[in-house]
């Protein structure tokens, strides 16, 4: 069964190899993965789409919450939330099907990006079935070309984002025990 | 405030305000310029004999401590030889930072002479791992890999280090504090859910104490005796959580698993609540999962979210230190005692007495022969002669589960074994870290003779060091668990398993300036051992071993706990 993932993770290196790795070390298929900066350049959001048994669900969100440089992992399989994908297809299109392509384009809402004597460009957003029916319905044209981005999603509802704070270093002495040591943040937590 | 140094002599002083007292390592090319400001600094550093081993002795001597232990190799092999300990360490989860040499920032990338992507190899076998390209980061970085090592779960931090930062002169000034937003470590415990644990707890008729690493880890041994005693449950110690409670309580049990003991394989699955602390539910303790402790609900403490459900959803999570856990549930089972502690004095009773006679029925007891010295027995010579005081650093194999099921040990920290990856080679280093850490402690390495040949050259570090491990080799002349598994699933058709040509021990000994011996005999067992005890340094007591004994009880792979095997396969099938 698809999951899907909204990571909030702070942009340092390695911090896509850590995510993918152990999904990959857990034995999770990714189905598709999307990644860009937020309105804070220090971080990105990420959307995962992974193929994984519902009984592992939050099992995999655990082993996202234990990376350092994960800030957020939010499950959104079942939570309110808006999903898209979007496709770029390129179809063949011989004269005699220029009108019925641009017909069935505009059913699936797609825009025209290119248009050459070759054929068209073509660009559809939406949840990704609806992109599935589209790629099928042009594919009966002839010959296409398709890339798609992999789905991003949005929550819809606010979750609280929750940071640990600055610990200091007391000087002179660090985390060993006996010494004077770092203090462990005290985060009571309902632990379900 | 701040002063002018090179990258390396940063480092060393963000160690030595860790608190570091040695580094187990090995030179190379690209920390040279970490070695040269070494050569005066009064951070201790012991040359191993191999990158893999000074990761092992980073991990007795943190086992053995509680501290962050700190190992350090160069770029490319010495790095990949790290690796295994790294792994080691992840699974045992054992704070461990490793330092490692990496080609200079502008060589990365261009298979340089000795370069590797440690940074990508050491991602899945590490906690976190840094790769820290400027000078600038670096004692931040150093502060944080020893907070991430040491809270939390603890575990393996890796710190690459190119060449260049470490030989680049910049401005110290110590590091006030260090910003880890990502990193969420649950030390408390829900509040209502312990106040659910205690009642779970006092209304128990059949309640387990299942306690594992977790308890030695955050120190919690004293907390898991209150609550034993305050319970009156009897208490079953996982391979890395014996010491836990001392093995002489009379609450003991002993190990549960594959090679546990009868009475703590049934009393797992017949309880009907598992207290189960620190613990992980591993394949070795549970053996089939869906027939493990059918009748029990279960709590499980542990300070990782991801081990809560990982493999048996529990009735009741509590997210938390075991230390603070266990002393905040102490105190609910105080308030409730008055009212609750009386209810189920009958049925706990029942339990007791049931419990004691599976002990009878089936008794851990040592083999022991005239004719030939059974492994058993030698490892019960072992306990003897410790009295539940000594350090027991283990190899892997039948000798560490003989030793986890004869061995008492009164404290936590004085056994040490590689335990979720079971790696071969680990007892030997490991025993050379514990001695480091504690010169006081009478500590033995007991290996197998084929864990001790895969850390043999480790003699010279203990020759070097004049340190007194005293050095058992349980030698029966094969991969002795290998061997088992060829005998009693693949009739017996033993492939690759015979350790032919096995040096002779006196002359090995000898040719590193050690003392050893090799017996044979029982009637030479114990005055041996006692001589080597006695030895005022290292010593190396070869023990030539009944060849085919076998490690019981066992739970055969896949089975129930309660179908465990007693004892050899009788020659006529006995219908059930």
């Amino acid at each position: 069964m698809l999951q899907v993932i909204s990571l909030l993770v702070e942009n340092k290196p390695g911090a896509l190899m850590r995510i993918t790795g152990v999904l990959s070390a857990r034995g999770y298929n990714i189905e598709s993965l999307t990644v860009a900066r937020t309105l804070d350049p220090g971080l990105s959001r990420m959307t995962i789409v992974v193929d994984v048994d519902p009984a592992l669900r939050r099992q995999v969100i655990k082993q996202m919450n234990k990376l350092l440089n994960v800030l957020q992992a939010t499950d959104l399989t079942e939570s309110p939330a808006v999903t898209r994908e979007m496709v770029l297809l390129r179809v063949r299109a011989p004269m005699s099907n220029r009108s019925p392509i641009l017909k069935e384009a505009e059913i699936f809402s797609a825009r025209v990006v290119d248009s050459s004597v070759e054929g068209f460009a073509l660009e559809a957003t939406g949840d990704p079935q609806k992109l599935d029916e589209f790629i099928d319905v042009m594919r009966s044209y002839g010959d296409i070309e398709v890339t798609r981005s992999g789905m991003v999603a949005v929550s819809l509802e606010a979750k609280k984002l929750r940071l640990s704070p600055p610990i200091p270093t007391a000087s002179g002495a660090g985390s060993q025990p006996g010494g004077a040591g770092f203090s462990l943040p005290d985060n009571p937590r309902v632990s379900e | 405030m701040s002063n002018l140094m090179s990258g390396a002599r940063m480092l060393l002083e963000c160690l030595a305000r860790e608190g570091v007292d040695c580094i187990f390592g090995y030179p190379g090319g690209v920390t040279l310029p970490l070695y040269d400001a070494l050569y005066d600094h009064p951070i201790r550093h012991i040359l191993t004999r191999h990158e893999e081993n000074a990761a092992f002795a980073a991990q007795g001597y943190a086992r053995a401590t509680g501290r962050v232990g700190v190992c350090c190799a160069t770029s490319g092999p010495g790095a990949t030889n790290l690796v295994t300990g790294l792994v080691n360490a992840h699974m045992d989860s054992t704070p461990l930072v490793a330092l490692t040499g990496q080609v200079a920032v502008k060589l990365i990338g261009s298979d340089a002479f000795q370069e590797a992507d440690t940074f990508g190899i050491t991602r899945s076998c590490t906690k976190h791992n840094y790769l820290v390209k400027d000078l600038a980061d670096l004692p931040q970085v150093i502060h944080e890999a020893f907070y991430v090592a040491a809270t939390g779960r603890p575990g393996p931090v890796l710190v690459d280090l190119p060449k260049d930062v470490l030989h680049a002169q910049g401005r110290y000034s110590p590091v006030s504090a260090i910003h880890l937003p990502g990193y969420k470590i649950f030390t408390e415990g829900h509040t209502g859910q312990i106040r659910r644990g205690a009642q779970l707890m006092w209304e128990a008729q059949r309640p387990l104490v299942y306690a594992g690493g977790g308890v030695v880890l955050s120190d919690a041994a004293q907390e898991l005796r209150e609550l034993v005693e305050l319970l009156d449950a009897p208490a079953v110690l996982t391979l890395m959580g014996l010491g836990a409670l001392p093995s002489s309580h009379p609450n003991f049990i002993s190990m549960p698993g594959m090679h546990g003991s009868y009475a703590a394989n049934l009393a797992l699955t017949q309880s009907d609540l598992l207290i189960s602390l620190g613990v992980r539910f591993d394949d070795r303790v549970t053996g089939r999962l869906s027939s493990f402790a059918p009748h029990a609900r279960v709590i499980h403490v542990d300070i990782d979210p991801s081990e809560v459900g990982k493999n048996r959803n529990p009735d009741l999570p509590i997210v938390g230190d075991a230390k603070r856990v266990l002393a905040r549930l102490l105190k609910v089972l105080r308030e409730l005692e008055p009212q609750e502690g009386p209810r189920q004095a009958d049925a706990r009773q029942a339990w007791w007495s049931q419990i004691r006679s599976w002990q009878q029925e089936h008794p851990l007891v040592p083999a022991v022969s005239s004719h030939e010295i059974k492994p058993q027995h030698l490892i019960a010579e072992i306990d003897r002669l410790s009295g539940g005081q000594a350090i027991v650093a283990s190899d892997v194999g039948q000798h560490e589960m003989w030793s986890a099921q004869f061995i008492r040990f009164n404290e936590p920290r004085l056994w040490l074994c590689s335990g979720g990856l079971g790696s071969m080679g680990f007892g030997l280093p490991a025993a050379i870290g514990a001695q480091f850490a504690r010169p006081d402690k009478l500590v033995f390495a007991v290996v197998g003779d084929g864990g001790f040949q895969m850390a043999l050259p480790e003699l010279a570090t203990i020759a070097a060091h004049a340190l007194p491990v005293k050095v058992v080799i349980v030698n029966n002349g094969y991969l002795g668990m290998v061997r088992q598994w060829q005998e009693l699933f693949f009739n017996n058709r033993l492939s690759a398993v015979e350790l032919e040509c096995f040096p002779e021990i006196e002359s090995l000994a000898a040719a590193y300036g050690l003392k050893g011996r090799t017996i044979s005999r029982p009637s030479d067992l114990a005055p041996a051992l006692e001589a080597a005890v006695r030895e005022p340094g290292a010593y190396i007591l070869n023990v030539k071993v009944s060849p085919h004994e076998n490690v019981y009880p066992m739970v055969p792979s896949g089975a129930a706990l309660n179908e465990m095997v007693l004892g050899p396969p009788q020659p006529v099938a006995v219908p059930e």
